[in-house]
């Protein structure tokens, strides 16, 4: 029965424009950022930086703009599996090309 | 039939019941609307996931070839506008917002406030196809299209192009100018698909103008829309992505 | 103790129900407009075996020609073409959507108390994507093929055959679609619609075995989806993505390509295992041994399926690192599929097993599927798959766990789910000839390919060393022998839809919900939403129905 009350808890759960305007902002704010960090010589963290305030704008739209925050733990679940499998690709896949270059044991 | 036990409360009885006992558009397999709707935006969750693993197959590609060809990708994505990025990025960020303003107006049924949403989340929408017409046309007469007619002059000579001046950057040398070919490649797929994603959006868009128009959304039944911004906001967070990674790889001097 | 668990209504008074899914509606477009999942599992399952008929029509071609150790049937670049397309269209056209989008169309919504799946009309989308992508394959065949193997490896796919990649790389992303969407639906119908009392964990196994396979095409098939788009693409405006003159790598495109192919072969396998789980448990009376085992393990192998790709590509350029993390997890793979083989022959043990046509079919499952499975270990150890990658060793691997292992499971699936979905009984002396002459010209034709590969025969070669010929002979006859074998089917279970004996509601006396409804089911699968109130496979819970029951039939 708690599936029952959380699929309705998150059906009628109303996100307030408020939140929505502040998400709004803070995207906008950390555009400006990503946009401003790339024009500053960071070295190694110039690519880290970028990354991350991506990061963090994807899971606040992720997060309010698409009410994970609100939903049901099958839809949190749901991402989470999507976001591992996507890591996985990814990471695997550089792992095989960045150690062809530790070359032969 | 014990309804006590029942997944959920039926809104209508067994065998004899009117169509005035449940909305029209509950569809017979399911108990009641709560379950469609959930079951819906599933749905949605998982298509969405297969388009998170479709873009990254692109982003892997990405990855590796920067990896190996920093200072081409560095130059080549010199040759991007910053100024249309970030423009495009602005409007697609505020299409966000108006979109899941609609949804929130179809969820306290305010039939004109989601219309004025979806036709400003529209109007973004067009406007970053817009821009991306414009970039595109750059690239072509640029000659920076992949392909049989692709030109290293800018990357050989910067001097020549006044992106590459503006930027400061020096001649690479032959062969690292060659892999900004791979560059552009990863640009016009990653971007290109993106764009098709935003294309059949905006054609679903147009559609919902219309059916919102005429109250199909502010009526109770908020799925569509709900799940339709799903989708739209994921195609706002690949840009989110895209930008950074295409347009702000390195715009600090003497890299 | 009888010989057979059979039990049928008397077949004096028995007649099929007049009003089932079938005699519900009338004309071609009620079918080919369809919501009703089990209309839709049955327009699957001719299509899919008119596919099948082709890939085995090509796969006699290609025995045919390595009965002798020179190309003399056909041209080499025919042979090559033969293969890839017997490659293509049995993995993309028949062992993908085989059990998912027969049975498990079909069955899901039935065994878990439901009206239909989730989403009815992408159902029938599926379906329609699944022709589109099947007539585009047979234009392909039509307009000269394609000679790249199944794999469609780069650079050889993208800048050295002028054949048909691209209308074939084409079919196979818009079959990949139909199996998302099948995917997609099987997992929302799972977790949603499930009736009152059906917990997880009174599921079926087959429920929990297409849960897991499901995920895997949700996940992975999009992967080689953008593969093929890359190809595309290079073959058309040449990106360079996977050209290396361009700076490409193409290695790259293997990744992605095996990142689902992988995962493919357990989105092929696992529901074969589900329908497995159902047999032996019904065959023996007995529950399945460790059910949270079997379904666990499902799960599992669909998680540890995702990271072992890199087994395909070792020989491949690879780092010496990638080799040994991949090879290490592969290892770890076997082990839930080997969880199941035990759980499923403790379910044998002590129980009272019986011999009908899928039981037998299920024997020959565990066996071949095993001896296939533990060759997937030779091949996992990178130090011998350098030696046997790319020879016959691998061709008999993949076909003993996929025609011995799958398509045994298929077809035990068939036949015993056949009176379910027709009210009708297939003639039982008949099929279990077909089972045992499918068993041994199996063994005949994929056996010897196991030795050849260790002596070095390679494959998709149409020519060889003479010294191979008596192996490749046997193997040859064996195919002829397995034509027959599947020949039989067709035959005798068309016969049977006019003439086998009414099965009533449940012939094989077994448990699951989809066994208390009529054969043919109604539209509406219940009269009324089924309370699941007893475990699954509760032999007792079916003992004590039987005593509550009145006998009648029509």
């Amino acid at each position: 029965m708690t599936d029952q009350k959380e699929m309705e808890e998150a059906q009628h759960h109303v996100v307030s424009p408020t939140v929505y305007v502040v998400i709004f902002l803070a995207l906008l704010v950390f555009t400006a950022l990503t946009v401003g960090a790339s024009y500053v010589e960071m070295g190694i963290f110039n690519p880290i930086a970028a990354i991350l305030i991506a990061c963090v704008k994807a899971v606040i739209v992720v997060l309010f703009f698409m009410h994970v925050k609100y939903s049901s733990k099958l839809t949190k679940l749901t991402v989470f599996c999507g976001l591992f499998t996507f890591l996985a690709l990814i990471g695997m896949t550089l792992a095989d090309y960045i150690s062809r270059a530790w070359g032969r044991w | 039939m014990s309804d006590s036990t029942a997944i959920a409360h039926g809104a209508h009885d067994a065998p004899e019941h009117g169509h005035e006992a449940h909305p029209p558009y509950l569809r017979h397999h399911f108990e009641n609307v709560e379950q469609q709707a959930d079951a819906a935006g599933f749905a949605m969750w998982l298509f969405l996931l297969t388009e998170v693993m479709f873009f990254g197959g692109l982003f892997t590609a990405y990855l590796i070839y920067r990896n190996w060809y920093y200072p081409a990708f560095v130059a080549a994505s010199h040759q991007l506008n910053i100024f249309w990025g970030t423009l495009n990025t602005l409007l697609l960020i505020s299409s966000s917002f108006t979109m899941a303003m609609g949804v929130w107006c179809a969820e306290v049924r305010k039939k004109s406030g989601l219309v004025l949403c979806l036709v400003l989340t529209f109007i973004l929408g067009i406007g970053f196809l817009g821009i991306k017409t414009i970039e595109y046309k750059e690239k072509f007469e640029k000659n920076h299209i992949p392909g049989a007619h692709y030109s290293l002059n800018s990357f050989l000579n910067p001097d020549s192009d006044d992106a590459a001046k503006a930027a400061g950057d020096k001649p690479l040398p032959l062969d690292m100018a060659r892999h900004t070919e791979v560059y552009f490649s990863l640009y016009f797929a990653m971007t290109g698909m993106h764009a098709l994603h935003m294309i059949i959006g905006i054609a679903i868009l147009g559609f919902m103008i219309y059916r919102a128009q005429a109250g199909a959304y502010t009526a109770g039944h908020v799925t569509f829309v709900e799940n339709f911004g799903l989708y739209w906001h994921f195609v706002d967070i690949v840009w989110i992505f895209l930008f950074p990674l295409l347009y702000l790889i390195s715009r600090h001097a003497n890299t | 103790m009888s010989d057979t668990i059979v039990s049928l209504p008397d077949q004096s008074t028995a007649r099929i129900p007049k009003v089932n899914f079938i005699t519900k509606e009338n004309g071609l477009l009620s079918w080919l407009l369809t919501g009703d999942h089990k209309r839709i599992a049955v327009l699957y399952l001719i299509s899919l075996s008119f596919f099948f008929f082709i890939g085995g029509a090509l796969a006699g071609l290609i025995r045919l020609e390595l009965l002798t150790p020179q190309t003399d049937l056909m041209a080499t670049d025919t042979y090559n073409k033969v293969f890839t397309m017997h490659g293509v269209i049995m993995i993309f056209f028949f062992l993908v959507p085989s059990v998912p989008a027969t049975l498990g169309n079909f069955l899901i919504p039935l065994m878990i108390g439901a009206k239909d799946l989730a989403l009815p009309k992408i159902n029938l989308l599926s379906w329609y994507l699944y022709i589109a992508g099947g007539l585009l394959a047979i234009y392909t065949m039509a307009t000269g093929g394609v000679d790249t193997g199944w794999t469609f490896t780069t650079p050889l796919s993208t800048h050295y055959v002028n054949t048909n990649v691209l209308t074939t790389g084409l079919a196979v992303f818009i079959a990949g679609f139909s199996s998302i969407f099948t995917g997609l639906n099987f997992i929302v119908t799972i977790h949603k619609m499930r009736c009152p009392g059906m917990t997880w964990f009174r599921m079926p196994l087959f429920v929990w075995a297409h849960y897991a396979a499901s995920i895997l095409m949700v996940l992975g098939t999009p992967v080689v989806a953008i593969a093929i788009v890359l190809v595309a693409l290079e073959r058309t405006i040449g990106i360079g993505v996977f050209d290396p003159t361009k700076g490409g790598d193409p290695i790259l495109f293997q990744h992605l390509f095996w990142f689902y192919s992988h995962p493919a072969v357990y989105i092929m396998i696992l529901p074969g295992m589900g329908v497995i789980s159902e047999t032996i448990s019904t065959f023996s009376r007995k529950r399945v041994f460790g059910y949270t085992a079997v379904a666990f393990s499902s799960v599992a192998i669909a998680v540890f399926g995702f990271f072992v790709w890199a087994h395909h590509m070792f020989i491949m350029g690879i780092s010496n690192y990638s080799v040994l993390v991949f090879s290490l997890l592969t290892m770890l793979v076997a082990v839930p599929s080997a969880i199941k083989i035990f759980n499923w022959t403790f379910t044998l043990y002590k129980g009272s097993i019986t011999f009908e046509t899928p039981m037998l079919y299920t024997f020959g499952f565990m066996g071949l599927f095993t001896i296939g499975g533990l060759t997937g270990i030779f091949l996992g150890t990178s130090g011998t798959d350098i030696h046997l990658t790319e020879t016959y060793f691998i061709v008999a691997h993949f076909h003993f766990v996929m025609v011995g292992g799958m398509l045994m499971a298929f077809l035990a699936g068939i036949h015993f789910w056949w009176p379910k979905m027709t009210g009708r009984m297939y003639p039982e002396k008949i099929s279990q000839l077909a089972a045992v002459v499918t068993f041994i010209g199996f063994n005949f034709t994929f056996f010897p390919q196991f030795i050849l590969g260790t002596l070095g025969m390679p494959r998709r070669y149409a020519s060889y060393p003479p010294e191979f010929q008596v192996l490749n002979v046997f193997s040859t006859a064996g195919a002829t022998i397995l034509g027959v074998g599947y020949l039989l089917p067709v035959l005798y279970l068309t016969w049977s839809l006019k003439y086998g004996e009414i099965a009533g509601n449940n012939p094989w006396q077994a448990t699951g919900l989809e066994w208390q409804t009529q054969s043919p089911p109604l539209t509406e699968n219940f009269l009324e939403t089924p309370i699941m109130d007893h475990e699954a496979y509760d032999y007792e819970w079916l003992e004590n129905q039987k005593e509550k029951e009145v006998a009648s039939v029509g």
